[in-house]
């Protein structure tokens, strides 16, 4: 599989993210990110918690690009960056097969190439057989995971997540949270993960980051020690539950 | 996809069609979304449109005397003098492919036209608003007084007809396009913005396959108002190859009743055919994927 991104993405140099002393002041004036420096290395699952509006969406904006930091650097390969997006945000008139290819198709990749990329993207998130179906029949679930192949299409060595499986219920929730974990455990991508899910958090997790309220800051960090691919029950692990705990505690220090 | 051919054919079978027509396919497809029946579709606007013949023949006996019965003449006088009698029915129909061809090059250019700006608009910021308060007072140019000035400009040919054509239905191609283009959403944006997608693959494969269905709708009120606008030249001109705006004119003059009738008729008739077929093109087009056209699952 690495093959394929290898030729695919020939410059890939620096697999992570680096931020140093990233600030965020938009021009209404509004303090959104007051100083933020992490960085997700290759290999790494670092997700960010928070209160609502605390800038986290903010920070992978930053990384990816599409908005300038107030003050402060972002280490980051922006040419070999898979961006998943709070929405699906499927074009409604293409189909999956097309959307999915669309990424590729930006890149004037070969139709051939394109459509070997897009079959294995839709194979890794399980929506085999839904190719020829348009967006508006597909449930939100079904949506997500293919937002989330046409990420893949293009073997990202980074991942940005903004809030991905926020909308769908809890059911489908932990059922796209399997699928990422395993796929990240079997594709070692770095990916930096926005939620305010804790149980999303430390399931996916190497490393969970929380951060406090607007101005945002990173105010602690905890490592999660748990093997890949991990198994669905780990979520009633005692230990699982001690370090959500522990997440949880400090996320409502970072409230106030 | 095969399911789809099939349930076509077996629902235009239903209807009683021969074959695959495509407007069988889109009417059925209408019907099989509000799950109902062709006859629930079909017999209200029938029993309204017999209830208003029957209030024409009311008015029309009872209510005029027989002096003044000529204001309005009873329906089967206007279909009798108006489209059995064969010299009438063929100087109106000559009058009325005159006015077609009017329409439909007015409404041609109105469309390329329209669009041209409203890409153009799209794309620039400065451009939108530059443009957009003179596309306001385009639309709101009193048609009747500066028709006799286009007259004079140009003659009174096909020319000034089809000028006086694109006035009229230019406007809601610009501002549907327009608001089409800009209705894709920002995610949708950053989306090619991350790929650095260059201006011209993000208007064809974003900006343009969004704003079709609003380029439809403005399409289907272009094609009504660009059937006026044809008429409204040729009857302010009086003059030139005479199109269904100068029979109108006449036979109003002459009292001619059942033929002045037959006329609008006609006239209507033709904006309900450009309409339809506007609003067939853009089910072809849209309906897999547009909410507000085709099926659900």
């Amino acid at each position: 599989m690495r093959e394929t991104a290898t030729t695919l993405l020939p410059t890939a140099k620096n697999e992570g993210i680096t931020f140093d002393a990233i600030g965020m002041t938009y021009p209404d004036g509004t303090n959104a990110i007051d100083e933020a420096s992490f960085s997700v290395g290759a290999g790494e699952f670092v997700t960010v918690v928070g209160p609502s509006g605390c800038g986290k969406s903010t920070l992978l904006r930053i990384a990816s690009g599409l908005l300038e930091p107030s003050s402060g650097t972002v280490d980051i390969d922006r040419n070999h960056l898979g961006y998943v997006f709070q929405d699906p945000t499927l074009l409604p008139w293409r189909t999956v097969r097309q959307n999915v290819e669309l990424l590729a198709e930006l890149r004037h990749v070969p139709s051939a190439e394109r459509s070997t990329l897009a079959n294995d993207a839709i194979e890794m998130v399980g929506l085999s057989g839904f190719e020829e179906h348009y967006p508006r029949s597909l449930s939100g679930g079904m949506k997500m995971r293919a937002s989330l192949a046409r990420t893949l299409t293009l073997r990202p060595p980074v991942l940005l997540f903004d809030e991905p499986f926020g909308a769908v219920d809890e059911i489908t929730r932990e059922h796209l949270n399997d699928q990422t974990q395993a796929l990240f455990g079997a594709e070692g991508f770095a990916a930096l993960f926005i939620t305010h899910s804790i149980s999303e958090a430390v399931f996916m997790s190497t490393r969970v980051l929380v951060m406090s309220a607007r101005p945002g800051r990173i105010v602690s960090e905890f490592e999660v020690p748990f093997a890949y691919p991990r198994p669905p029950e780990l979520r009633f692990d005692p230990e699982f539950a001690a370090l959500s705990g522990l997440i949880s505690k400090d996320l409502r220090g970072a409230h106030e | 996809m095969t399911g789809v051919g099939q349930d076509e054919r077996t629902a235009a079978a239903d209807t009683g069609a021969t074959d695959d027509a495509p407007i069988t396919v889109v009417t059925t497809r209408a019907v099989r979304r509000r799950g109902e029946s062709w006859t629930s579709r079909v017999v209200p606007p029938a029993v309204l449109g017999a209830a208003l013949i029957g209030l024409w023949y009311f008015i029309t006996y009872l209510v005029l005397d027989e002096g003044r019965r000529f204001l309005m003449r009873p329906p089967h006088d206007v279909l009798q003098v108006g489209f059995f009698e064969w010299d009438n029915l063929k100087e109106m129909l000559d009058a009325l492919l005159v006015t077609s061809r009017v329409a439909l090059i007015g409404l041609a250019i109105s469309i390329v036209l329209g669009m041209l700006v409203a890409v153009a608009m799209s794309q620039t910021r400065t451009v939108e608003r530059a443009v957009f308060p003179f596309m306001v007072m385009l639309q709101a140019i009193p048609i009747l007084a500066i028709t006799p000035l286009i007259g004079f400009w140009f003659k009174y040919g096909t020319n000034s007809r089809v000028i006086v054509c694109v006035i009229i239905s230019l406007f809601p191609i610009i501002v549907n396009t327009l608001f089409g283009l800009q209705s894709a959403e920002r995610d949708m944006h950053d989306l090619f913005t991350l790929q650095h997608a260059g201006r011209l693959t993000r208007l064809r494969k974003l900006m343009f396959p969004a704003a079709l269905p609003a380029i439809f709708a403005g399409m289907r009120i272009s094609a009504g108002l660009s059937v006026i606008g044809a008429i409204v030249g040729d009857f302010f001109f009086g003059q030139g190859t005479p199109g269904i705006g100068q029979q109108l004119r006449k036979h109003a003059s002459q009292l001619n009743g059942e033929q002045l009738f037959a006329t609008v008729i006609v006239s209507c008739l033709l904006g309900v055919a450009v309409f339809l077929v506007f609003g067939w093109l853009q089910t072809l087009f849209t309906s897999k994927w547009h909410e507000s056209t085709g099926r659900t699952r």
